[in-house]
């Protein structure tokens, strides 16, 4: 029975879970419905901060990852896919974003245009 | 996890279809799926399905900004219902884990009463995301009004999508435990519900964070 508990966490570690998370998505929505003192890109930091910090907590204490399990084959199949979507992520915006950039003319192009 | 540690890789890797001796003699793990590999199959349908939505954020941060003219998140967003759906999906997360937990004690009563709150907290969430899109669909921002519209859609769609078949999952579930009872097989499906409710919870942090807080500020 201990086996079972020890395996899908006790009431202990899923209020602690809990309460974490609580505390996590509070902070980023108290940023935007608080309207506190802060800019928009400290702001952003922080939604961005506390929303990573909260998936490890969903990581560790419900859906219980673990080095241990399954050989070590869950971690390895999480930071697999942890690497692919990073590079998914920071690649498409990457290069959307230069591809946008280069997509708008320049001043001096501009200015070229109109002496034509 | 408690099982003894594994030995280092094998000669000819793992094979987890081949039951761990190590495992034969703690009676309680027959019954959770380790041993066949289906928690392990089903960890890696629901990495495959963690690669979807990353694709699906990376669409909508690349065209979330684009608003042909239309209404931008600041206009659409209501940040307290989204607050208020947030709550309902964590709730249902820590009731699923306290049916967890009941299932570990064999307490077949207090695991399908937990079950029950679980699907309530669900309800509740796709109750809030229909009157979201019903509310944005007759204000006009339906997902053809604008590339941020369409994305935004698609990803928030899909995840709803999701919780909705965990929802068809969870009573379909509760017929079958009300029927047969806490079998092997009932209790492995349970673990997978418990893993698929709980990545969903996961996948909302990205999408409350990432497309309704940061939304609303840009």
């Amino acid at each position: 029975m201990s086996n079972v508990q020890d395996n899908h966490g006790t009431y202990k570690t899923y209020i602690t879970g809990f309460l974490l998370s609580v505390f996590l998505t509070a902070i980023p929505f108290w940023v935007v419905l608080g309207e506190p003192d802060i800019s928009v890109n400290w702001a952003i930091g922080v939604i961005f901060a506390f929303g990573a910090a909260q998936i490890l907590v969903h990581v560790h204490y419900f859906l219980h990852v673990s080095v241990k399990n399954e050989g070590g084959w869950q971690v390895m199949s999480m930071a697999f896919v942890a690497v692919l979507v990073v590079i998914v992520l920071a690649g498409s915006i990457w290069v959307m974003f230069h591809l946008n950039e280069n997509m708008m003319p320049a001043h001096e192009q501009i200015e070229r245009m109109r002496n034509l | 996890m408690s099982t003894p540690a594994h030995p280092p890789v094998p000669e000819g890797g793992f094979d987890f279809f081949v039951v761990d001796t190590d495992h034969q003699d703690h009676a309680d793990h027959d019954t959770t799926g380790h041993e066949t590999g289906t928690v392990l199959g089903f960890w890696i349908y629901l990495m495959s399905d963690c690669l979807i939505f990353g694709i699906l954020f990376a669409v909508y941060a690349v065209l979330g900004q684009n608003y042909a003219a239309g209404p931008s998140p600041a206009d659409l967003f209501e940040i307290e219902k989204i607050l208020l759906a947030t709550a309902f999906l964590l709730f249902s997360s820590i009731t699923y884990g306290f049916a967890v937990i009941n299932m570990g004690q064999k307490n077949q009563t207090g695991m399908m009463l937990w079950l029950a709150i679980t699907g309530l907290f669900g309800m509740g969430f796709l109750v809030m995301e229909v009157l979201e899109f019903e509310h944005l669909w007759h204000l006009g921002a339906g997902p053809g009004a604008s590339a941020f519209l369409s994305s935004f859609w698609f990803l928030v769609g899909t995840h709803g999508l999701h919780v909705a078949t965990g929802m068809i999952w969870l009573i379909v579930l509760m017929i079958q435990i009300q029927k047969h009872g806490l079998t092997p097989e009932n209790t492995r499906r349970v673990l997978c519900l418990s893993m698929f409710w709980h990545f969903l919870d996961l996948i909302w942090i990205g999408v409350f964070s990432f497309v309704y807080l940061t939304g609303v500020l840009l």
